[in-house]
């Protein structure tokens, strides 16, 4: 079993414009309303990579810049990231298809070096000037509970404080009928290896054969949760936002499950 | 703040298909012959564009199993190719029988996956009706193109059911798969792990590094003075790894040291800021000095920014006297896949005390004062080598490869760690 501390939540999806905005929903105190998201410009991004931005980038800055802000304390230069999509920018990935299917093959070169999966943890690497570790990774509809499981070893084995962004958007049309995304999703989570005077809750994970995954208390949040691969947190979420200790079991790959323990620290 | 010495993660067993052929063995002695795997570039559909490839041969031919067939893209093809040789697959079954299938994780590297099946389809849905742009029944976008793909089909292909996860940083990938795996196996979350890389050519970074001026029209030449670029290569290799216990020894990651340039997206910082950092956090997890190193496997992809940037961090890190040199001549750069066949070629380093030549290197550039070896040298005792894998969006990895013995030998040159 691994054990870390979460120092604040991050969200970001339609209805749930930040974490803050958003505990009153979770907590089933407000209905959940499907506002849609309005275009976001990336604070800590420079202006000519504000301007260039995909969707995927800004809404992986929305997130980071949405947990980093609710916590003071932490010394965003110094975190180590692990950054998580199942899909990645399925906008670049449509842009250059269809510029191979030109004669000429013209790819942009912005886009090219804007199509790895590692756009996004690059981005932000320069933005907070942070030359800590990071990763990117993907696990299909199980990315968000495999980048947890690497965040919280990151955090535990390195004794790092440790940015955790998990994010996914809507494919444009023809991708769209291939990959269904229902709704653009983010989560944030900051993870440090000891209690702070900011802890919102101990975190401890543990895998576990033969057990079905844990469905949201709120219906209308449940309704969320497999619209996008990164809403697969939201049952750990929930908990979080009711200031709850407990466990969730979140479905990973193969034939396990992601025990998730909360014990609250307010 | 210094880094705490890891238990060495052993390589119980590992295979590599690169352009120089299919298998380990087939591998080492293209290096040993200093026969290059790289050809003018004749891939696909492709004639405009003047420059060499390091193209595995019969990928196209490899039929996927009947169970596995959504799977079918080029990306998987060569997974499974380089899954069949050196029998790596009766290694797997042994620490799954030993372990159990849930115990054994897959963490595989990749920069593309299978994208060039979202080319094919992009291009037969806009020639068959640029209106209606319907793809083909035939792509299946989650089993093919997801980043996912390559370790979701690992892991079937190997009957697996454990933790698995594609990691996707660029040309750094498949270095990094060995520290997830440490990670994973020092939590407890598997026992053992199937690592590994595989990436494939396609047409978007065959146009993508052309758009950005840094494929050469010559065969590329690592750390010459007249490099003009990369050559694109692709590989599958695989590692299965364990932690070193009193019952296991072998060549082993020693350590591992990841960082982020914080600099720029497609260029690494001039002095190799982030190189040195990973460099230097792979040798204090190792428990080792720098002066400990016999040689270093340089990224070393032939650009004038990267061979320079990295030169200075080795020489800054090094002196100016330890062998280097970058083996991207034999198999060209093989982007997500290139960590793990550059840990593998270090592993031949080792096992045979031979050091390879920069192949296809005449004139080392005047700004590179790192010792860059012209020359293969052998009957030289090499036992810590360090691999350099970087990659855009800044995303660097340096491992640190070595031999150990058992914990309880008590002939072992690395006894057992404390951690």
């Amino acid at each position: 079993m691994t054990q870390v501390y979460i120092e604040a939540a991050g969200l970001v999806a339609p209805g749930l414009a930040g974490w803050k905005d958003s505990l009153a929903t979770l907590r089933a105190d407000a209905d959940y309303q499907a506002v849609e998201l309005e275009r976001y410009k990336p604070l800590l991004l420079p202006p000519n990579e504000r301007r260039r931005a995909t969707e995927l980038t800004r809404l992986a800055f929305r997130v980071a810049e949405d947990v980093v802000n609710n916590t003071p304390a932490s010394d965003i230069s110094q975190l180590a990231a692990v950054f998580s999509s199942s899909c990645g920018d399925h906008q670049i990935i449509d842009q250059i298809s269809r510029a191979l299917c030109q004669e000429q093959r013209m790819v942009s070169p912005t886009q090219f070096h804007n199509s790895v999966h590692n756009s996004a943890a690059g981005y932000w690497s320069i933005a907070t000037g942070s030359q800590a570790t990071s990763t990117s990774l993907s696990a299909g509809d199980h990315s968000f509970c495999m980048s947890l499981l690497e965040a919280t070893a990151s955090t535990a084995i390195e004794q790092q404080d440790t940015l955790l962004c998990s994010y996914d958007t809507q494919p444009p049309a023809p991708l769209s009928s291939k990959c269904y995304v229902g709704m653009p999703f983010a989560s944030a989570l900051i993870l440090t290896p000891v209690k702070t005077a900011n802890s919102l809750a101990q975190c401890s994970v543990e895998l576990v054969e033969n057990q079905t995954e844990s469905s949201c208390t709120n219906p209308q949040i449940e309704a969320l949760r497999t619209l996008n691969p990164a809403a697969r947190c939201l049952p750990l979420l929930e908990l979080l936002a009711n200031n709850n200790s407990g466990s969730v079991y979140l479905k990973s790959t193969g034939s396990l499950c992601l025990k998730v323990s909360i014990a609250t620290c307010q | 703040m210094t880094k705490a010495r890891i238990t060495p993660l052993i390589i119980t067993d590992h295979t590599l298909t690169t352009a120089l052929g299919c298998g380990s063995k087939i591998n080492l002695a293209g290096l040993k012959q200093s026969k290059t795997g790289l050809t003018p570039c004749s891939f696909h559909t492709i004639s405009d564009l003047d420059t060499w490839t390091g193209e595995v041969c019969g990928v196209d031919d490899i039929v996927l199993d009947e169970a596995l067939k959504k799977y079918d893209c080029r990306n998987n093809r060569l997974a499974q190719l380089g899954l069949q040789q050196d029998d790596f697959i009766k290694s797997v079954e042994k620490a799954s029988a030993k372990y159990g299938p849930s115990r054994v994780g897959v963490f595989i590297g990749t920069s593309t996956s299978g994208i060039q099946q979202t080319e094919m389809a992009y291009e037969q849905a806009l020639k068959e009706n640029e209106e209606t742009e319907v793809l083909p029944d035939w792509f299946h976008y989650p089993e093919t193109q997801n980043v996912y793909s390559c370790s979701d089909f690992v892991q079937r292909y190997l009957a697996l059911s454990g933790v698995s996860y594609s990691i996707s940083t660029a040309c750094s990938s498949s270095a990094k798969v060995f520290a997830a795996a440490h990670r994973a196996i020092a939590s407890g979350l598997c026992d053992a792990a199937v690592v590994g890389g595989v990436d494939t050519l396609c047409l978007t970074t065959l146009y993508g590094f052309n758009s950005l001026q840094v494929t050469s029209s010559d065969i590329c030449r690592p750390s010459d003075a007249q490099r003009g670029g990369i050559s694109i290569g692709e590989a599958a290799g695989f590692a299965l790894v364990e932690m070193q216990n009193d019952s296991n020894g072998g060549i082993a990651i020693l350590g591992y040291g990841e960082s982020s340039d914080a600099y720029h997206m497609s260029s690494p910082h001039p002095e190799g800021r982030g190189a040195f950092i990973a460099m230097s956090e792979a040798i204090e997890r190792a428990n080792l000095q720098a002066a400990d190193i016999d040689y270093v496997n340089l990224h070393g992809t032939a650009t004038p920014a990267n061979d320079t940037a990295e030169g200075k961090a080795v020489s800054r890190l090094f002196g100016n006297s330890l062998p280097c040199s970058s083996t991207k001549g034999w198999t060209g750069h093989t982007l997500g896949a290139a960590g793990i066949v550059e840990v593998i070629f270090s592993a031949f380093s080792i096992q045979e005390n031979w050091l390879p030549q920069s192949l296809n290197t005449q004139n080392v550039d005047a700004d590179i004062e790192a010792n860059i070896l012209l020359q293969p040298q052998s009957h030289l005792p090499i036992n810590y080598v360090v691999s350099n894998s970087f990659g855009f969006g800044g995303s660097n990895c340096s491992l640190v490869i070595g031999e150990v013995k058992a914990t309880t030998s008590k002939q072992g040159k690395e006894e057992g760690a404390t951690q």
